[in-house]
């Protein structure tokens, strides 16, 4: 049965002075259409990376040194730069965090959407103009008219970020990839832009890859998780399983130390000693053991395997 | 890690020896810094000392050159110096104004563009305003305007031995709203970083913060455009002294020595201006080249691991 | 006179920025006449709480609501335009600065941006024996020196990294590096904007832990500034609700999470993602933010408040306190409107 994507034992290197670092190794999954999945991880896990690369966006000294990426069933990590082209910002869209940085300050949102959809397809200006109104209004802005004349600074951060995702959509994209696309943001705008992803990805059946570090939005939104430390899925599985029964003490001890979610006010939050290793100093085995309370011997001399454990979730640890 | 451990493996090393316009630029420039330093042990003769000058040697070609004299390598001047002694000599005293030009502006224009920068407000429009006003003032024009008029009052004599220090305070004086803006640019960006903040909340004074806390996170900017103001220093003597304004027929600079050659380009005598010149120019573009090089180095953004 | 255990209180504070801009950027065609038009950013209107000694007092509202500002001029890094601040029964904000420094002892504040809260070019050592040298210029570096080391621990760096630079740390480590220079000196009152909002969710729980245990130890009382909802619940003993520099709602933590009043702190707490949980349908509020420069009439949040009426927006509504001591500023509430 073939995937809308997969991605099949990706390892992307950074070539430093010191020598090459390993930023993601050996992450495997696959996206369905219409599905929702979130990589969740804190920063330097590698999420970001996964993302990039996805689309061909690690630019150097970054590299993709191992395995591949199939979209469609077309090995899409081999393509070279003019057929990447056709994919990126086309059939598979991505958002980025921070709108004000996406939006060029200079020109109006009508000329940048415009532009994008020429980019992509012969279609006069009008045409362009047409779609682009449309998708405003898929996106809830009101008076999008209005809007098309506008420049970035004029408007708001949520109104921003609903542009954004009003871009992706104007060629009906099979993927978005959304980085942590309301971290930026106020809570209630960030509630209102996580449904309105959610209410796109439903109407038109669209996937969705949702990256980013916040459990809680993770939860509303996906319906698959993965679970990122140092460079590798530690646990893959439902978003719900995952969320209320977490099989990796990391994800584990990551849950239990939102406060709300087991742990009552006033009690001390349980927090896993030490801190995610930086790349260069990635410890013999499991990355995690140093600060697990499950470490045995076999921990620090062999790296556990992604395997099943129950309930259709797959954690790469020797204790479970 | 002691300091020089720490210099051995940092990114300002390991970019220079990889960028090898930035390794030339910097062998030559401390090649005649060199010269310029030992210039007084290492001259063939004293080129300011009166006594050695024989006009009737004026005007010798250089030594490969027909009629040339082992005496004088690269022949002498229009006044029978050798051309060798006075280029040495020349460009020290061209590195000395150079220095205290930039030690001048550096100094006035930190002082006037941290306080600016820190104190907003009044203080800030107050302060920009002359700076602005200087910067639009032809400095050219200034420095003839003080030159002509000091050698008018105190006499040619007086001029000679004060030339020196006269130039340095015309070309610092000239320049240092350049200073003064960077700086201000730099400061009213560390002023609202949290750290300024907690020194206010620990009940620091003002100047100490300014001067303790906002400063030296300010260099990094002073650094680079300062070899650029170097070498403008360097030309703005030169470009004195070829007006006459400059340094004294006596005691000349680079700029002085290629002004008198000029009137003999045509006639024959080439080296006069002709070495003088492929001395200044290269000098130049090796600072401007390592001003470059620094700029890129000390660039946040573009650090790359 | 300190009474009722009050260590800080803020009463009417107004603060408002004036950010015309120089003479020209003012100079408006208007109407067939040159005028000179101002633009202010009213960022607190009107701000009166106390906070007891020993409490944690948590601020909370999105951007633009004003409490970074309220939290600076607590401290005395602004002055405000109107209004009084008290510590201790004493009035601080019109102090000069040499008469402000004793106080200085006993209010210190953390900061939310740990790459910026730490002088780059200072090390650890320096940074935290600065205070300790101005303050008390009589201690002999020995004394420094074991306060340091006391300090260090009770944060949890490592003394050896004493003569480290900020560069050198991860987010989490500098944050303690933060907390303390914030603890060196001895304070009785702390204010945190946003300490933890800049770090990943496992460094929170560490720093979260460590503010908690000094606070314990040291009876220390916190202003805490956040706009994350789920912090607050956690740590707090009562919270404040913002909107658009006034206040709305003021109850204890577990009164405003079980039964909240204003109806900006159900829109906002309906708004939380909860892990594990699909939440209920949030509550949209109408309109977009307005900015603090164009403040509405009357109650600042008529414009997006479903309950709002012809009185809601001329008249602003005063702080009244309800049975439970839950303060709330909305006619609505006051005239029973709102069903429960």
């Amino acid at each position: 049965m073939s995937h809308l994507l997969e991605i099949h034992d990706l390892e992307v290197k950074f070539a430093l002075r010191f020598g090459d670092i390993t930023a993601i190794d050996g992450v495997s999954f696959a996206l369905d259409k219409g599905e929702r999945l979130g990589i969740v991880g804190e920063s330097g896990a590698g999420k970001s990376v996964t993302g990039f690369s996805i689309i061909n966006l690690i630019s150097k000294p970054g590299y993709i040194s191992k395995g591949n990426i199939r979209f469609e069933g077309n090995k899409i990590s081999s393509y070279s730069d003019e057929q990447m082209r056709k994919i990126r910002g086309n059939r598979i869209s991505m958002i980025f965090q921070d709108p004000m940085m996406t939006l060029n300050p200079v020109f109006t949102v009508g000329f940048q959407m415009i532009e994008t959809i020429q980019a992509h397809r012969k279609i006069s200006k009008a045409g362009a103009k047409k779609i682009a109104l449309e998708k405003l209004k898929k996106v809830h802005i009101p008076s999008p008219e209005q809007r098309l004349g506008q420049y970035p600074h004029e408007l708001s951060g949520g109104m921003r970020q609903r542009i954004i995702i009003a871009i992706s959509l104007l060629t009906d994209p099979a993927i978005i990839i959304a980085d942590e696309p309301t971290t930026a943001l106020d809570v209630t705008i960030q509630a209102e832009i996580m449904d309105l992803l959610q209410e796109l990805c439903e109407s038109d059946n669209m996937a969705l890859i949702l990256i980013t570090h916040d459990l809680g939005v993770v939860s509303q939104v996906t319906e698959k998780i993965a679970v990122m430390y140092a460079g590798k899925i530690i646990e893959y599985g439902s978003t719900d399983q995952v969320v209320k029964h977490p099989v990796h003490p990391y994800t584990e001890g990551l849950i239990k130390s939102i406060p709300g979610t087991v742990i009552k006010p006033g009690e001390d939050l349980v927090q896993i000693p030490g801190m995610m290793p930086t790349l260069t100093n990635i410890p013999p085995g499991c990355a995690f053991n140093p600060r697990c309370y499950l470490k045995e011997a076999i921990c620090t001399q062999k790296t556990p395997e992604l395997k099943e454990v129950g309930n259709g979730i797959l954690a790469a640890c020797h204790m479970k | 890690m002691t300091k020089f451990q720490k210099f051995k493996e940092s990114y300002f090393l390991y970019s220079f020896k990889r960028d090898k316009v930035a390794i030339a630029s910097f062998i030559i420039l401390a090649t005649l810094l060199i010269l310029a330093v030992t210039a007084p042990w290492i001259a063939p003769e004293d080129p300011y000392d009166a006594n050695n000058i024989d006009i009737m040697d004026s005007e010798i070609p250089p030594m490969w050159s027909e009629g040339g004299e082992s005496r004088f390598i690269l022949g002498t001047d229009n006044m029978g110096r050798d051309m060798l002694s006075t280029m040495l000599y020349g460009l020290r005293t061209s590195i000395l104004i150079a220095v205290g030009a930039v030690f001048l502006q550096a100094g006035l224009g930190i002082l006037v563009g941290l306080t600016a920068g820190y104190i907003g407000g009044k203080t800030d429009a107050i302060l920009m305003r002359i700076a602005d006003i200087q910067f639009s003032f032809p400095y050219l024009m200034l420095a003839i305007f003080i030159s002509a008029i000091f050698q008018a009052v105190y006499g040619i004599g007086s001029y000679e031995r004060l030339a020196v220090p006269l130039l340095i305070v015309i070309i610092g004086l000239a320049e240092w709203p350049m200073y003064a803006r960077t700086i201000r640019a730099s400061v009213m960006g560390e002023v609202n970083k949290e750290y300024v903040e907690a020194a206010r909340v620990i009940g620091l004074s003002r100047p100490t913060i300014m001067i303790r806390h906002v400063l030296p996170n300010s260099l990094t900017s002073l650094m680079v455009i300062s070899t650029i103001q170097f070498a403008n220093a360097v030309m703005s003597e030169a470009a004195l002294s070829f007006l006459g304004f400059g340094m004294p027929v006596t005691k000349p600079s680079l700029g002085s020595l290629i002004q008198a050659g000029f009137d003999f380009i045509f006639s024959g005598s080439w080296w006069i201006t002709v070495f003088p010149g492929i001395w200044l120019v290269l000098f130049v573009l090796v600072i401007n080249l390592l001003g470059d090089w620094l700029r890129d180095v000390l660039n946040p953004k573009l650090y790359k691991g | 006179m300190n009474t009722d255990n009050k260590i800080l209180s803020v009463k009417n504070v107004v603060k408002h920025f004036d950010i015309s801009g120089g003479f020209l950027d003012q100079v408006r065609f208007k109407n067939g006449r040159i005028c000179l038009e101002k633009i202010t950013v009213k960022a607190v209107n009107d701000v009166s709480l106390s906070i007891k000694k020993g409490e944690t007092l948590s601020v909370v509202g999105e951007s633009g609501c004003g409490k970074s500002t309220l939290a600076r001029v607590i401290m005395g890094l602004y002055p405000p335009n109107s209004g009084e601040v008290y510590y201790g029964g004493k009035r601080i904000d019109n102090l000069s600065h040499d008469k402000m420094l004793p106080f200085r002892k006993k209010m210190q504040m953390i900061f939310q941006d740990p790459y910026a809260s730490l002088n780059p070019r200072k090390t650890v050592q320096q940074t935290l024996e600065e205070p300790l040298r101005f303050h008390h210029p009589e201690f002999s570096s020995n004394q420094i020196n074991d306060k340091i080391e006391q300090v260090m621990e009770q944060v949890g760096v490592d003394q050896a990294w004493i003569r480290r630079y900020p560069h050198e740390f991860s987010g989490g480590q500098r944050q303690r590096i933060s907390i303390a220079r914030g603890l060196i000196l001895d304070p009785e009152f702390i204010v945190a904007d946003e300490p933890v909002s800049a770090l990943d969710v496992s460094i929170q729980a560490q720093i979260l832990n460590l503010l908690m245990k000094a606070g314990r130890e040291r009876d220390l009382t916190y202003l805490f500034i956040t706009h994350d909802l789920s912090v607050v619940r956690h740590i707090s003993t009562r919270v404040v609700v913002m909107y658009l520099g006034t206040v709305c709602e003021l109850a204890k933590a577990e009164d405003l999470f079980s039964n909240p009043r204003h109806p900006y702190t159900k829109a906002l707490l309906s708004a939380i993602p909860v892990v594990g949980e699909k939440r209920a349908k949030q509550i949209k509020l109408k309109g977009e933010v307005p900015t603090p420069v164009n403040l509405p009439t009357g109650c600042v949040f008529h414009a997006r408040c479903f309950y709002a009426d012809e009185r809601c927006s001329v008249e602003v509504p005063g702080l009244a306190t309800l049975d439970n001591g839950t303060c709330v500023a909305c006619h609505a509430v006051e005239e029973n409107r709102i069903p429960a």
